[in-house]
């Protein structure tokens, strides 16, 4: 079934079989009474799918992008260099659009209430970081490399390490929120939060890459992520 | 296509570190038309248990049925203050609540206009990938002939039409049922 849209405007790609999680990924256990039982109900994309909010410069502080300096001291743990790309699935860069990011300290505990992990909170790490895309669609995140912790859902369950990405893209249609991993991670294999994705290749994609080219010298290794928002439909739709 | 769209994981149970910065529960600033809207609500799992970690943002057209966006042709004149954008996370007790106008019509595929409606987006710990739905108006002549509303068996288009506040006028009850009797419709409409 096409997609149908209005005015010569193109919707937006759905998702290639098993390349997106299922709701329901039994061995994530939260997902047992919070994934929906009945089938989603396919729905065209209207003119409220292929808008969706944009947000100008005033939404972004410049010095977010730089998590080590949250505090009035340097945070503690290794500094990293977070980059990369946002584009489209024609790999056309998705300009000025928002990139929200958290994460835990390097010794993998959260600022937040809800986590009792015994480890210690940093001071001058908050785990909260944001930036625009520029016009290459291009980020850059300066952090701590989060620490791996364990979490309740099974035993021994450990969460390898992460930084939480949310992103709105240009419409509604194309709004992701994922999680990057670091290359080489022993706890990859064991994971039901990486594990959701059938597709082998999917997943994959959520492990970023060690970069020579955006590490500094004598300050921060670099990772390379880049993030594949849907890309719009080839042939505008029928009025 | 060359590249395929990174999958989706869950927002977890500590989005609010990343994500409260962009919290907004007022979409409408002074000065902006419409008819002012409270709408409030819980968020609830397949035990009836409320949800204290989830979040649901909202996106909407204004008064006249125009959105705040490049991509929207119609000629109709946009609002200084309105963005028609919202983000409001549950409370300890699952429940959520949020200020907007109701919006004005905007054009559907069949080529009739769309009953004035919130699109919406639901994330939280334990879903993977976010849920979209959408929130209509009760009592709009307009719902009969949605395009999106008739998609839905009739016996389950009410979860996506809030209800009256007895008492309170402008104030509209809407809740996300995850599971089971009343479980509230979701849509696949992409990502």
């Amino acid at each position: 079934m096409a997609t149908k849209s209005m005015a010569g405007l193109a919707g937006y790609r759905r998702p290639l079989p098993g390349t997106q999680p299922a709701h329901l990924h039994p061995p994530y256990k939260s997902s047992l009474k919070r994934a929906p039982t009945k089938p989603l109900i396919y729905l065209p994309q209207t003119l409220t799918e292929i808008t969706g909010p944009t947000f100008g410069p005033e939404f972004v502080d410049v010095k977010a992008c730089d998590l080590t300096r949250a505090g009035s001291g340097e945070a503690l743990g290794a500094r990293i260099v977070v980059s990369g790309r946002v584009m489209d699935e024609d790999g056309r860069p998705v300009r000025n659009t928002l990139v929200e990011i958290w994460q835990a300290n390097a010794a993998g505990r959260y600022l937040h209430s809800n986590d009792q992990h015994n480890a210690p909170l940093d001071p001058n790490f908050t785990g909260e970081g944001h930036a625009m895309t520029d016009d290459e669609g291009r980020y850059r995140f300066v952090t701590i490399r989060p620490g791996e912790y364990p979490w309740g859902n099974h035993h021994n369950a450990w969460r390898p390490a992460h930084i939480h990405f949310s992103l709105f893209g240009p419409a509604f249609a194309t709004r992701l929120v994922t999680q990057m991993y670091f290359p080489g991670d022993p706890l990859l294999a064991s994971d039901p939060v990486f594990n959701c994705t059938a597709d082998e290749a999917a997943r994959q994609k959520l492990i970023s890459e060690f970069d020579w080219e955006t590490t500094i010298p004598a300050q921060a290794l670099g990772y390379r992520f880049d993030v594949i928002l849907s890309g719009r439909e080839a042939t505008p739709m029928e009025k | 296509m060359t590249l395929r769209a990174t999958t989706s994981q869950t927002v977890g149970p500590f989005f609010t570190i990343g994500l409260t910065r962009m919290n907004r529960s007022e979409l409408a600033g002074t000065g902006v038309s419409g008819e002012r809207v409270t709408i409030e609500g819980h968020v609830v799992d397949g035990d009836g248990i409320p949800i204290p970690d989830a979040v649901i943002e909202i996106w909407q057209a204004n008064a006249h049925g125009k959105y705040a966006h490049a991509e929207d042709w119609q000629d109709k004149p946009l609002e200084a203050g309105f963005q028609g954008y919202g983000r409001v996370p549950t409370d300890d007790s699952g429940r959520f609540s949020f200020t907007t106008i109701k919006p004005g019509a905007v054009p559907g595929p069949d080529g009739k206009m769309q009953a004035p409606h919130l699109a919406v987006s639901v994330f939280m710990r334990g879903l993977l990938k976010r849920l979209v739905t959408r929130i209509y108006f009760p009592d709009e002549a307009g719902n009969a002939g949605d395009f999106v509303l008739n998609l839905v068996e009739a016996s389950r288009r009410g979860t996506l039409i809030a209800r009256a506040v007895a008492g309170r006028p402008g104030a509209l009850e809407w809740n996300v049922v995850m599971q089971g009797e009343g479980e509230t419709v979701f849509f696949d409409c992409g990502m």
